[in-house]
């Protein structure tokens, strides 16, 4: 018997050769299990985030395989580090350029809410520019917190509905902070 | 060629400028002089291009401000010989809210990122500068950073106080 583990089926009607369940469910599970990360890391919790991707905590265990270092075929955006003001602009438009479905860790103190640096300098949260998924505590935060982030990230894109990207609720939210919808 | 010495250094300075140029006490063994603000040019070039002090590199070019004198913004130029290995401290003080200094980027072409940021982070308008604008701040920032009208932090926050950690 070996030791892999297999992600549990969705909830469905099971019978002789056939199994019934939602495409919700079904999506919900594959988008989940391979979350594809684009790192943004701009201070100390990126070189957490290397630990993290390293073999002792092994981020690729969670279909996170490939850190994809371009807005193409990423769905998950971990900002990491001090995000100035002038570096706003840069990580609005990375985020604009991922095609959806999209979410957002927001990693360690800086990302969350300009940490120590309350200066005139720095952008005081990246929720100002981008909306925000998940916020991971910490200054850095341990290899650990960044796994409990990814995993929260996980239940919240298995429990989406399809639609949710077409709601009028989630445009009013891209629209709030003035990045344009389509379809 | 003899050694460049501060008091040769200082001699030199003095006879050629006379009262356009007076030395200030530094505790560091480091030759300061304030300059007026019409000389500052010619004293520059005179540093550079002059055979016995040949101070070639200009090291950096900053500003202090003093809320409280008249002249309230001090130019400070650091400028190194390569030739003799030894500085010299050049101070330039300035008056008004937008202060004026003609550009050294005429002598060093170095000095232009050095004036960006200066005009950046005091508004410092240097006269003929080429490109003069912001070079570390967002372009559209309204204010003057380092310059001493800010409180440092909002007195009223009470959100770092040491009760909210458990301190």
């Amino acid at each position: 018997m070996s030791d892999i583990k297999l992600a549990k089926a969705p909830a469905g009607v099971e019978g002789a050769g056939f199994f019934a369940t939602s495409l919700d469910k079904v999506i919900g599970l594959a988008r989940s299990n391979s979350l594809w990360p684009l790192p943004f890391a701009t201070s100390c919790c990126g070189i957490e985030f290397m630990a993290t991707m390293g073999s002792t905590y092994d981020l690729a265990r969670f279909g996170a395989e490939r850190p994809s270092f371009s807005p193409r075929q990423a769905d998950m955006l971990l900002v990491m580090g001090t995000i100035a003001k002038k570096m706003a602009p840069v990580l609005k438009q990375v985020y604009i350029q991922m095609a959806e479905p999209r979410w957002v860790i927001a990693v360690g103190a800086c990302a969350s809410s300009g940490g120590i640096f309350d200066t005139y300098s720095v952008l005081q949260g990246i929720d100002e520019i981008i909306p925000v998924d998940v916020y991971v505590p910490g200054c850095p935060p341990r290899p650990e917190a960044i796994l409990d982030g990814v995993l929260r990230l996980q239940d919240i894109v298995k429990n989406e509905s399809l639609n949710r990207r077409n709601t009028p609720e989630y445009r009013a939210l891209l629209e709030k902070y003035g990045i344009e919808t389509y379809g | 060629m003899d050694k460049l010495e501060n008091t040769s250094l200082w001699e030199k300075l003095a006879t050629k400028f006379g009262s356009d140029v007076s030395q200030v006490a530094d505790g560091y063994d480091l030759l300061t002089i304030h300059v007026e603000v019409e000389a500052i040019t010619a004293v520059l070039i005179f540093l550079k291009q002059d055979e016995d002090l040949r101070f070639i590199h200009l090291t950096d070019i900053t500003a202090v401000h003093y809320p409280l004198q008249v002249k309230a913004f001090e130019i400070v130029y650091h400028v190194h010989s390569l030739v003799h290995n030894i500085r010299i401290r050049v101070k330039v003080q300035v008056a008004g809210v937008d202060p004026e200094i003609p550009t050294a980027t005429t002598i060093w072409k170095g000095a232009n990122w050095m004036e960006r940021e200066t005009y950046d982070f005091y508004g410092i308008r240097f006269l003929g500068h080429p490109d003069l604008r912001r070079i570390l701040n967002v372009d559209d920032m309204e204010v003057y950073p380092m310059r001493k009208e800010y409180p440092l932090e909002d007195p009223n926050r009470v959100d770092k106080k040491d009760l909210y950690f458990g301190r």
